[in-house]
């Protein structure tokens, strides 16, 4: 778990000439799990836009699977679509379950497979929504949908952008498990973003501290929980961090 | 066209019984009448119905083929002087036909500006292509304003998130239009609707002449006024039946046949 397949340099975003995001270094392990934390506006889901080459960075530079790709640089369709993020608001087609399932394989060119795609329902626990209208969707059910269309085309790097904000306790259960089976099984590169520290420490194979668009501690999640380095880490698990 | 004239009984005042019923008795006798000239394929009643195709389907085709793109993309990017250009655009789709008219017919006028010109490629006054002009238009900043607020409906995050799925910007950006499909619908049928339903601009560029540039529209001014309500009926009838139809294949198109992805 040594590969890496994001290496990220002294990359800097702005919005409107304010510092959002300012990473010297950080690299991301082909095949790990790689969990964000950090305070609400701490510049986490940049990271992941970055990450999906959905906004140019400011300056810096992002490396991916051997490619170094400078600011505003174009990014080859066939790099991008080897990355894809779950948003933190999933914006469903006005289309069936499946429509909005299938929409990442037929945008490829790749065949259906509607019975691959039913079975991806059955484990996320959406086969009867199959036919739905995306749109009469409850929260939680959207943001399974969300999951199940990032997962249909087999993407080398999932991003999940809090993934189980709004599931309920047996849901997130399922999602955990489906996350961990995904990394297990298909090795799947994985950045998730959650502010529960609890599945962070569950899913976690290194944990990383975002503060002010700085990554103030990474570490294996052991560690990161236990024995902290930093005292804004420390104060940040207590839920005492002011910033 | 057979010219028949009905007359009102008696001039007596408003809202007495015997005149209210003459009037019912016209109206009746004139939709039986009217069933007759459609059926019977009136010779002048087809050219003038044809005529009106051409004319406003010309102006719709301009306008769907230059305005949905151009609607698309303002719905879909901001710039600056967008604000400005949406103000025009809206309030150009409400600007009077017989403003338009005016503007058209100084414009085409054998000294106007375009018509002194002489050019093979500037329509003359009183033709289909003035007409077609004038209704264009009126019409195309309808199509264009409603296709942007159509687009400006879609969830402006969905983009993004179609791009993180995989789709290259075009794919996306056609996918906007699918999801706004419904609205873009409305678009081209408020188009339609306008050109169909307009007279006073046909009136005044075209100027209603017989076999050459007069359509239902001016055609039932006309009969009206001379008092042959059976034909006027008939055209009136033409036209509804000429907007279902339209209106039809453009929603059987959106339903079923724009859905690329
Ligand atoms: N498109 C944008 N334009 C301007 N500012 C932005 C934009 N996107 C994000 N920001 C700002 O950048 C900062 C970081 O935002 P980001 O969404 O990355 O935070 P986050 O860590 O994901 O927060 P949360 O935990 O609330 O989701 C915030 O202050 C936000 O207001
Ligand atoms: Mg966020």
């Amino acid at each position: 778990m040594s590969e890496a397949i994001f290496r990220l340099r002294n990359l800097r975003k702005e919005y409107q000439r304010r510092l959002v995001l300012d990473i010297s270094y950080l690299e991301i392990y082909r095949g790990e799990i790689l969990v964000v934390v950090g305070p609400n506006g701490s510049g986490k889901s940049t990271l992941l836009r970055l990450l999906n080459f959905l906004e140019p960075a400011t300056s810096g530079e992002i490396e991916f699977m051997g490619h170094s790709i400078p600011p505003g640089a174009p990014v080859g369709l066939h790099l991008r679509r080897q990355v894809t993020m779950v948003f933190q608001q999933p914006a469903l087609l006005n289309r069936s379950v499946l429509a909005n399932v299938s929409y990442g394989r037929k945008v490829r060119g790749m065949p259906a497979q509607n019975g691959a795609m039913t079975r991806l329902l059955e484990r996320l626990g959406l086969a009867s929504l199959a036919g739905s209208h995306a749109p009469n969707l409850s929260g939680g059910e959207r943001q399974r949908v969300a999951l199940a269309r990032a997962l249909a085309f087999q993407p080398a790097v999932l991003l999940l952008d809090e993934p189980t904000a709004n599931l309920d306790p047996y849901n997130v259960s399922l999602i955990e498990g489906l996350i961990r089976d995904l990394n297990r099984e298909q090795g799947t590169t994985m950045v998730l973003v959650t502010h529960n520290v609890f599945q962070a420490r569950r899913l976690g194979h290194r944990v990383a501290f975002l503060l002010n668009g700085q990554v103030v501690e990474i570490a294996p999640a052991e560690q990161f929980f236990t024995a902290p380095q930093d005292a804004r880490t420390r104060a940040f698990l207590n839920g005492e961090l002011v910033w | 066209m057979r010219r028949r004239r009905f007359l009102f009984a008696g001039d007596s005042a408003a809202g007495q019984p015997a005149q209210e019923e003459a009037a019912i008795d016209t109206l009746l006798q004139g939709l039986r009448q009217a069933v007759h000239l459609i059926l019977s394929l009136d010779p002048e009643v087809l050219e003038i119905a044809g005529l009106s195709l051409r004319v406003s389907g010309t102006a719709l085709a301009i306008s769907v083929l230059l305005g949905v793109p151009l609607g698309a993309a303002l719905g879909l990017r901001r710039f600056t002087g967008w604000s400005f250009l949406r103000l025009m655009l809206y309030t150009g789709m409400g600007l009077p036909p017989v403003v338009v008219g005016l503007f058209v017919y100084i414009l085409l006028s054998r000294n106007g500006p375009l018509g002194a010109l002489n050019a093979a490629l500037i329509p003359r006054l009183f033709t289909p292509a003035a007409m077609i002009t004038a209704q264009t238009l009126i019409i195309f900043p309808i199509v264009t304003g409603f296709t942007m607020a159509a687009l400006l409906g879609v969830d402006p995050l969905l983009r993004q998130q179609l791009l993180s799925l995989g789709a290259t910007p075009w794919q996306a950006t056609l996918t906007l239009l699918v999801e706004a499909r419904a609205g873009i619908a409305a678009a081209v049928a408020a188009g339609l609707g306008r050109a169909l339903a307009e007279v006073g601009a046909v009136m005044m560029v075209g100027g209603n002449i017989a076999g050459e540039t007069r359509v239902l529209t001016t055609a039932i001014v006309l009969e009206t006024s001379k008092g042959n309500f059976d034909v006027a009926i008939a055209l009136g009838l033409i036209l509804l039946a000429m907007a279902l139809v339209i209106n039809f294949v453009i929603l059987q198109l959106e339903e079923r046949f724009f859905r690329p992805l």
